[in-house]
């Protein structure tokens, strides 16, 4: 069909047009916000937005100097201003999912590794502040069998005071690509076998948990 | 409508979508000379009198309001490819193809670049109807879904993010209750894989 072919004319020339750091950071943003848990910080995107702020801050201030159109002077601060905005809610997002999960995250190596050098002092300051928190208020008034944060009483096993993300939760992805069966984990291989390109699908979060950390499929 | 719950729960506000859709590429015929804009998010012009130029269509948006620029319709807004689409709407259970973000940049020019369309109500109305043929399919399948994944083909920014709350949930407790088909003894397996989470802890003691 002559629009389905067009559609995917299209879909090539925007995979070759959305390049952009801004792009990458945009997805990166939307898969945080969708995604149920904690996703590796991407650290070098980070710092290249950060670089071209920069960068771009400096140009307003010789724009200003050289007399620059104010109407153009007003794009590029259009421009700067979507950037940051896409930065901080990106950097934001993922601050409210560590406080979320804040001691599940730190018990957890796998997640704490996911988290930048900042976000871990934030993580560690976070917990102190709640622990010593709950401590005054709480704990402290309480028979001494039910004194941990993290367990309900002492003859708990496991850490059950601890809400961890649930990995069951159902997000919305698009494949970039037609996904077979290897580019699922193995154990779900009863539950998804085959994605197609481009079409929106409701899945469970920890199926699609390998190709959206291989970067083969978004949320959206 | 049904997914229209608690705000907080849709994980996109309908601003975000908007700065989304303001990044989908649109013609413009500027009427002002200007050199390359080098953006963060990209290069574009050199612009110059009544010559086509692709920008995004926030930045076509801010030309259009300060009087620069005039903004070309999209094909697809076309009062002959939007009748088209209402009818094949009308007929079909499937989803036409649109723009992911087609609400979004037909609200966007209707408020902001009206006097560029033309046949203005025209277009509005049959963008209002397709989008309301389209909900009401969207509420009909929400009946419908049984399976642990679901498909939709075409289906818009906006769209999803109304059900996501609600077919979220729902199919997330389809899942659960499966599974506990499968295994009946929910505690045991909670015990053989502790990784799997679980946002609230469990109320009861361990009854040993």
């Amino acid at each position: 069909m002559a629009t389905e072919e067009s559609a995917s004319v299209m879909d090539d020339y925007e995979m070759l047009i959305s390049t952009t750091d801004v792009e990458l950071l945009k997805r990166a943003w939307r898969n945080e916000k969708a995604a149920p848990e904690i996703l590796q910080f991407e650290s070098s995107l980070v710092q290249r937005i950060k670089e071209q702020i920069e960068l771009a801050e400096q140009n307003e201030e010789i724009f200003e100097a050289n007399n620059i159109e104010p109407l153009t002077v007003s794009l590029y601060q259009m421009d700067l201003d979507r950037t940051q905005f896409l930065l901080r809610s990106y950097l934001r997002v993922r601050l409210q999912k560590i406080e979320k999960y804040l001691f599940y995250v730190l018990k957890t190596d796998e997640y704490l590794n996911r988290l930048s050098k900042q976000e871990q002092m934030f993580a560690r300051r976070c917990t102190d502040y709640l622990g010593s928190h709950l401590d005054e208020t709480v704990l402290a008034k309480l028979p001494d069998n039910y004194r941990s944060i993290l367990k309900q009483s002492i003859t708990s096993e496991e850490d059950d005071m601890v809400p961890a993300p649930r990995l069951d939760t159902f997000v919305i992805c698009k494949a970039k690509q037609y996904l077979s069966g290897l580019d699922f984990e193995p154990e779900y291989s009863m539950e998804i076998t085959e994605m197609e390109r481009d079409l929106l699908t409701f899945v469970c979060y920890k199926f699609v948990k390998k190709p959206l950390e291989n970067g083969k499929i978004d949320l959206v | 409508m049904a997914g229209q719950s608690d705000s907080t729960m849709s994980l996109f506000s309908s601003e975000e979508i908007e700065f989304m859709a303001e990044d989908e590429m649109t013609e413009i015929v500027p009427n002002l000379r200007m050199d390359s804009l080098n953006f963060i998010c990209g290069d574009y012009g050199p612009f110059l009198p009544q010559l086509a130029a692709q920008v995004p269509l926030w930045l076509a948006l801010a030309l259009k309001k300060r009087g620069k620029c005039t903004i070309r319709l999209p094909q697809w807004m076309s009062v002959e490819n939007l009748t088209r689409v209402l009818e094949a709407e009308r007929d079909s259970h499937a989803f036409q193809p649109l723009p992911f973000h087609y609400i979004e940049i037909s609200r966007l020019l209707f408020d902001h670049a009206r006097e560029d369309i033309p046949d203005m109500y025209m277009v509005r109305s049959l963008v209002e109807d397709i989008r309301d043929v389209r909900f009401h399919k969207v509420e009909t399948n929400l009946e419908k879904f049984t399976a642990s994944t679901v498909t939709w083909k075409n289906m818009s920014a906006m769209e999803v993010n109304v059900i996501r709350a609600f077919a979220g949930r729902a199919l997330q407790a389809f899942y659960k209750h499966d599974n506990e088909q499968q295994t009946p003894d929910t505690d045991r397996a909670l015990d053989k894989q502790p990784q799997i989470p679980t946002d609230r802890p469990k109320r009861n003691l361990k009854p040993r």
